[in-house]
């Protein structure tokens, strides 16, 4: 009795083993079906008819027009919201103004828009029937049903990534280091490449990473606006869509493989750059204990 | 009042212009065009558009469905939280890991994937038939595919909560008599709340405009597993434009309105506890 008393007092903020364990299974239980069996069969799907069927997949014309269309739109598209984190999070984390909050809030809104409605926007601006349809119609320039319209809209659903990481961080490493070397007569450029730059450098990748998963597999908003034209403005998960619906299921898991590949590296990026940022963390908490 | 303090770092004009002008054109002009599309019904066209027996069904059906997901999330995301958090077993940093996947896996995967998986012929839906559950091409199927978008939403907002709790609360509970059970429900799951409520109500506002991932596994048979996002598709398919903005706008509403709730959840959250963001 008197010695059970003493475990039970060590273990007061724990939980029996029993607990413990069924907890653990029970979660494991759930992320297996819902996380590996999804992602596993895949790859199984895939490779159900051998690796002749599948090579043969990804090398087809339509399919090599996707994969190339989808790295055009992300070269495009990735850079450009790139920038404008950049720019976003200095002005809102080096500088104090009225309204940021707001200006925050509408950063974000292209998360809470449903990819389909982003789609459309476009569709009511450029379309055929749209504002400036009449205009381009007659100037014979095509967006919506063509590659700029793409670009467009994946750059809508891509908008926050970049900025929603680099305005918390820049925020909490404040404005004394860029201070100190505007004293010491850095110019605008030197303070941002040599003094900004090298603090938010992992932020910064982590934001390009997930910015750049989801350009490359964005699915409801490029839908509407592709116009599903094969060989031509099909990107790699519109090419999955039309190789499914044409019951064509070897193909079409052959080819979402490679996004699911992708999804694989994003992860394992994901997890290297929060690691390093963790490292240079504990480091440069180090050295300011030892100054 | 000013519009902004002063300081000493160059370059607030240029980043601050460019941020406007580059969010006007990208984000808030298209969406504008949107607004002055549905304003341009009249009040009588715009609701029975709205408030057609099939789109009913399809609000119906994808609040149902978005709740029903956010719900399981809820639970099991605060279980898979909790378990990373306050366990050792192996494979967890990988395990970990994968908690992010649905925000990595393109929508579409993640959609022919699950459906395969849930057929009546699937790896699990060869199991489900023969109890007579039929998960693909029912609304069934929604909620599941609705549940693996949604999934990182609540163990990643929960997480870091789990993660700072301080170990002398739970400490002071079982020193004042409290069982492990009694700690967890009056110290643990309040501190988590604010959290819990914000993982929910992201992965609502997620599941209720998700369309990539439901598409394959629906059906979508109207009155029956028709999503809201696919009727506006059909819509624009169909050409009918004012139809497709009319509940587009319905559904951007939504969107603010989670918006708001979120912030309002935030706020309330950081009032509580006495500190400024």
């Amino acid at each position: 009795m008197h010695s059970m008393q003493a475990t039970q007092r060590s273990v007061a903020t724990d939980e029996p083993r029993w607990v413990r364990w069924s907890l653990i299974a029970l979660a494991l239980a759930f992320l297996g079906f819902f996380l590996v069996l999804p992602l596993f069969s895949v790859f199984a799907e895939a490779l159900r008819k051998g690796w002749a069927l599948y090579v043969e997949a990804l090398i087809e014309p339509d399919a090599i027009a996707a994969i190339q269309l989808t790295l055009i739109v992300t070269a495009i598209a990735l850079p450009l919201n790139l920038v404008f984190g950049v720019a976003a999070a200095w002005a809102i984390a080096k500088f104090d103004f009225k309204g940021k909050s707001l200006l925050i809030t509408l950063i974000d809104l292209p998360f809470s828009v449903s990819p389909v409605v982003a789609g459309l926007i476009y569709v009511l601006l450029f379309g055929a029937q749209g504002w400036w349809g009449a205009w381009l119609m007659e100037h014979d320039i095509k967006i919506i049903f063509a590659v700029p319209g793409i670009v467009l809209a994946t750059v809508f659903v891509t908008f926050p990534f970049v900025a929603r990481e680099l305005i918390p961080l820049m925020e909490a490493q404040g404005t004394e280091e860029e201070q100190a070397a505007m004293v010491l007569g850095a110019s605008g450029w030197q303070l941002f490449w040599k003094v900004t730059l090298p603090n938010i450098k992992w932020g910064l990748l982590y934001g390009v990473i997930l910015c750049n998963a989801r350009a490359m597999g964005e699915f409801g908003a490029v839908s509407v606006v592709s116009g599903h034209i094969r060989g031509m403005t099909n990107t790699i998960p519109l090419h999955v869509e039309i190789l499914y619906n044409e019951y064509n299921f070897v193909a079409a898991f052959a080819v979402a493989s490679i996004l699911a590949l992708l999804a694989l590296v994003t992860l394992a990026a994901k997890s290297w750059v929060e690691w390093q940022a963790d490292r240079q963390r504990a480091l440069d908490a180090r050295m300011a204990t030892d100054q | 009042m000013k519009f902004k303090q002063a300081s000493v770092l160059p370059g607030f004009n240029l980043a601050f212009g460019y941020t406007i002008v580059y969010l006007s054109l990208i984000v808030l002009l298209p969406l504008s065009a949107l607004v002055i599309k549905t304003s341009s019904l009249s009040w009588a066209q715009f609701w029975d558009v709205v408030s057609d027996d099939r789109v009913l069904a399809s609000y119906k059906l994808t609040f149902g469905a978005s709740l029903l997901a956010a719900g399981l999330n809820l639970v099991f995301g605060l279980l898979v939280a909790w378990v990373l958090v306050r366990y050792q077993f192996w494979g967890k940093r990988f395990i970990d890991a994968l908690v992010d996947l649905p925000f990595a896996l393109p929508t579409a995967v993640a959609g022919i994937a699950l459906t395969t998986l849930y057929a009546p012929n699937g790896l699990i839906g060869q199991y489900l038939a023969p109890l007579g559950i039929q998960v693909a091409f029912k609304p069934l199927g929604i909620v599941v595919a609705l549940t693996f978008i949604g999934l990182p939403f609540v163990v990643r907002t929960v997480q870091p909560v789990l993660q700072d709790l301080e170990a002398e609360l739970e400490e002071a509970a079982a020193c004042l008599g409290a069982s492990r059970w009694q700690t967890f429900c009056k110290v643990i799951f309040p501190a988590a709340m604010p959290a819990l409520l914000t993982g929910f109500t992201l992965a609502f506002a997620r599941a209720v405009g998700e369309y990539g991932s439901v598409i394959f596994i629906a059906g979508n048979i109207p009155f029956e597993s028709e999503i809201v996002p696919l009727l506006i598709i059909g819509k624009l398919e169909q050409y009918d434009y004012v139809g497709a903005t009319a509940i587009a706008t319905v559904m951007l509403a939504i969107s603010f309105a989670l918006i708001l709730v979120i912030n309002t959840i935030q706020w309330w959250h950081s009032r509580r506890h006495g500190m400024r963001k």
